[in-house]
């Protein structure tokens, strides 16, 4: 009997249908009149249902802490409390849990004093032992949790003043701690939660405090949603005081962006996440659709150069990339509307960002002359060589994001107009960890979510991992000192100082901001975004 | 016999073995590891303490000589247990168990279709007298192998579900949710178990006994059904194993777009993340899926068709 080699046949069918799927939907599902968008604001707000929201993907983790995938916090996110929450318009953090807090001068130890009366799903208050236990337990979680292991990076341990007060310490200064507790890596779970391993938090999910439970969920089907009943702790940006509006939320795992768009169309699910540009069109079709977006704060998707590398040391190569990035022609080809082109390094929504956009603007004129004056010359080929090395560079990038190969395409192109050769290689995701630490490559495509600007610390300070290979210096004394200063005037001077620095001296090319977009059925009301970009359900109603 | 079947199990056997060194060679071979993939975790690409990795390897093993790795993982496998899933900590084989039963209710539903649609297309094509019916007929099956299934689904999903609104287009609760995925998955199957029986059939239509069956005065419709089809149907019985291995393999795609959990969804998760313990699991089991159709048809086949055991017994004498 022939035996068919079957894990190859499943590979090459899978890319094939991701690969055609996407195309199929824009031309089976074209929409020609556009509806009006905009919520009708003035009905009442209706307590009661159940929302449904698809998104594409499963982590197949239900502890908030171990996961980093946007499709699943949007779930696990609900369940938790964190101290603090932090204000999306103003990138301010405010009072949750903890009623207010102080920070040390050298901003070493936290302070915070927690509201009376909370408390989490299984009844035990949410107190100064709790905030203990959850933090004394995430370091120890593994690799999954290593958004909450940067977070608490120095982490000494906290100390119980009394019931409702727990003094947080650290080794060095650590000015970003105060918004990572408004985060859901952050939020606290029970102390029965904590002391469960790793692998049982992830299968067993943990108990919070949130406005939601967890009620249950099915791999790849489900994760299903509870209102607390009693609940009354609620951050205080929320306009809702007490419970949530909804009975019930539930996140359906829907991978083919076709079926999501024409679900949330045909009325089968009240919201979707994950809105690439070639689905705009199908949405707007219907006019029974509004579509929100808004750019994630952190690093912009950049061209993160290895400054290593013998060609990307010379300051004229890569401030030559950098001028001749046609930026906001990469947002028009590949990106949902209403995303922004890089401004800095940081986006728009990054709390103590800096508009260096006279610096990053498109000048092809600038970069030729750049190069030529650098002794780059053009050769036959049209690429550029000096003392018989061409200037071409490798790029990897891998398939996390959808928009990744066009826009890469399209820098491809815009840099050979210059003369600089770009050659993409796509490489496993299970590699990036791999790659960065081996220093093994000329150019890392990618993009890191973080509403506090220390994210530039943990990205290019060259006392941590250093993945783009930078000469210590200025940048690293700058770096250390917004991690130690509390005062936002100053702390902002050295925030714009250290964008000011990558972006001058092209490090990394920054080059469009990741915008989240999601579809949201008219009859839902008040689906917010929170300051990272992901959702907010308490306050969330169905007409 | 006990030799005939003997063989056969040792040739099970030592395909099983092969499926899964095989599979364990070609994941090895991969650039990554799972515990890289864990930590990359969604979009971003923040960077963690090289420290936290190692730790994680250990605890996996996977910090171990391939030959160590391999044997452990065998000696375990023989024993049924494939390990934990490093994504999601459970038990492979409780992994696989909860999604088996969605997976055989699609392919139950999926071959059940197949056999009942092939059927009918190949018997009516050889039956009719009408030159164009035939010829439609006839050229429908190919039509239905060369459709890739995903098309197919998302066709079905769009007219059905997003216009006419009469089925869901995700989940598997209740029935109503399996009939386009089972739609779906049976058309390739179908169509290539029409493709043989009606060639099958046009052939065994032109053998002197049936000629002798019409002579002696039978019908057209009992020739056609009691005395052709009993025969051709048996070159069709022998693609069963191969027809499993398709309905499996289709299983990928079809969960996949009809947002069904199963076996095939759990594949696509487990690659996606190189999870080594459950892309393991499924390869044994797919493997082991395909041997016991390909085993039972073996068994069978010779209680249908006594010719086979000789044939087999004569090569052996002379060979």
């Amino acid at each position: 009997m022939h035996r068919v080699p079957q894990s190859t046949a499943v590979r090459r069918r899978l890319i094939a249908t991701l690969a055609v799927a996407g195309s199929i939907v824009l031309t089976t599902a074209c929409g020609s009149d556009v509806g009006t968008a905009g919520a009708a604001d003035g009905d009442a707000a209706k307590a009661g249902g159940t929302l449904t929201f698809a998104v594409g993907s499963y982590a197949g983790c239900v502890d908030p802490q171990q996961v980093g995938s946007n499709d699943t916090i949007y779930a696990l996110r609900q369940i938790v409390d964190s101290l603090t929450d932090q204000d999306p318009a103003t990138g301010k953090v405010v009072p949750w849990l903890a009623e207010r807090w102080e920070v040390s001068p050298d901003a070493r130890t936290f302070t915070f004093h927690l509201r009376p009366g909370a408390t989490f799903s299984d009844g035990t208050p949410v107190d100064a032992q709790a905030v203990k236990d959850t933090f004394d337990a995430a370091p120890k979680l593994g690799a999954k949790a290593v958004l909450a292991i940067g977070y608490l990076s120095g982490y000494t341990g906290t100390r119980v003043v009394d019931d409702l007060t727990a003094e947080v310490s650290f080794k060095q200064p650590n000015a970003q701690f105060l918004q990572a507790t408004s985060t859901f890596s952050l939020g606290l779970v029970s102390s029965a939660s904590a002391r469960k391993t790793a692998d049982q938090r992830c299968t067993e999910g943990i108990v919070g405090s949130g406005p939601f439970k967890l009620e249950g969920y099915k791999a790849n089907q489900s994760i299903t949603l509870a209102r607390r009943t009693g609940y009354n702790w609620g951050s205080s940006l929320w306009r809702k005081p007490g419970e949530a509006y909804l009975d019930k939320v539930v996140f359906t795992i829907v991978p083919e962006a076709g079926v999501r768009t024409g679900s949330l169309q045909s009325g089968q699910v009240d919201a979707i996440g994950s809105v690439g540009l070639a689905d705009e069109s199908a949405l707007q079709g219907g006019g029974n659709v509004d579509l929100r977006a808004r750019a994630n704060p952190g690093v912009v998707f950049n061209l993160g150069l290895n400054n290593s590398r013998p060609l990307l040391r010379d300051l004229a190569v890569r401030q030559a990339i950098q001028a001749a990035i046609n930026r906001q022609e990469i947002v028009n080809a590949t990106f949902p509307t209403g995303s922004k082109p890089a401004t800095s390094v940081l986006a728009h929504t990054t709390p103590l960002y800096t508009d260096l956009s006279a610096q990053l603007a498109f000048d092809p004129g600038k970069a030729v002359s750049l190069l030529e004056a650098a002794g780059w010359r053009l050769g036959a080929d049209g690429i550029r060589a000096k003392d018989g090395t061409r200037l071409s560079l490798e790029v990897d990038w891998f398939a996390n994001a959808a928009t990744n190969r066009p826009t890469l395409e399209l820098i491809q192109q815009q840099l050979k107009a210059v003369g600089v050769e770009i050659r993409l290689r796509e490489l496993p995701i299970a590699q990036i960890t791999q790659i960065q630490q081996s220093g093994d490559f000329d150019a890392l495509w990618g993009n890191i979510t973080r509403a506090d600007p220390d994210i530039l610390r943990s990205s290019y300070s060259t006392a941590l991992a250093n993945t783009y290979r930078l000469d210590p210096g200025k940048l690293d004394t700058v770096l250390d000192e917004q991690a130690a200063t509390t005062d936002t005037t100053k702390r902002q001077a050295l925030v714009s100082q250290a964008q000011q620095l990558i972006v001058e001296n092209a490090y990394v090319i920054p080059v469009v901001e990741l915008t989240t977009e999601l579809g949201v059925a008219q009859r839902v009301h008040d689906l917010d975004f929170e300051a990272s970009s992901r959702i907010q359900l308490h306050d969330t109603w169905k007409s | 016999m006990r030799r005939y079947l003997a063989g056969r199990l040792g040739q099970a056997v030592a395909v099983l073995w092969a499926a899964y060194t095989v599979s364990f060679l070609v994941l090895d071979l991969l650039p990554g590891d799972p515990v890289s993939a864990m930590a990359a975790g969604g979009l971003d690409q923040a960077a963690i303490e090289p420290a936290q990795i190692e730790a994680l390897r250990r605890e996996y093993g996977f910090d171990q000589p391939i030959l160590v790795q391999y044997l452990n993982y065998l000696g375990r496998a023989v024993r049924g247990d494939f390990g934990n899933s490093v994504a999601t900590g459970r038990p492979v084989t409780s992994t696989l168990a909860d999604a088996l039963p969605y997976t055989l209710q699609l392919t139950a539903a999926a071959l059940v279709l197949a056999v009942v649609l092939g059927g009918a297309v190949a018997l009516y094509a050889t039956y009719t007298a009408h030159r164009w019916l035939r010829q439609l007929l006839m050229s429908l099956p190919s039509l239905g192998v060369s459709l890739p299934t995903f098309w197919i689904g998302l066709m079905l999903v769009q007219l059905l579900s997003f216009r006419l609104r009469l089925l869901p287009a995700f989940g598997n609760e209740g029935a109503a949710s399996l009939i386009l995925p089972a739609v779906t998955l049976a058309v390739p199957t179908g169509a290539m178990l029409a493709q043989l029986l009606a060639k099958s059939l046009l052939t065994t239509l032109d053998e002197p006994y049936v000629q002798t069956a019409r002579a002696k005065g039978a019908g057209r419709t009992r020739v056609h059904l009691r005395h052709a089809l009993r025969n051709a149907a048996l070159p069709a019985f022998t693609m069963a194993g191969i027809l499993v291995g398709n309905l499996m393999a289709g299983s990928v795609v079809v969960e996949t777009v009809f947002s069904r959990n199963g076996v095939g969804r759990e594949t696509v998760s487990a690659v996606t993340v190189q999870d080594i313990p459950v892309v393991q699991g499924v390869i044994v089991f797919g493997a082991s899926t395909f041997v016991l159709a390909n085993l039972a048809v073996d068994l069978i086949y010779p209680l249908l068709d006594p010719r086979i055991v000789v044939a087999a017994a004569q090569q052996r004498s002379t060979g």
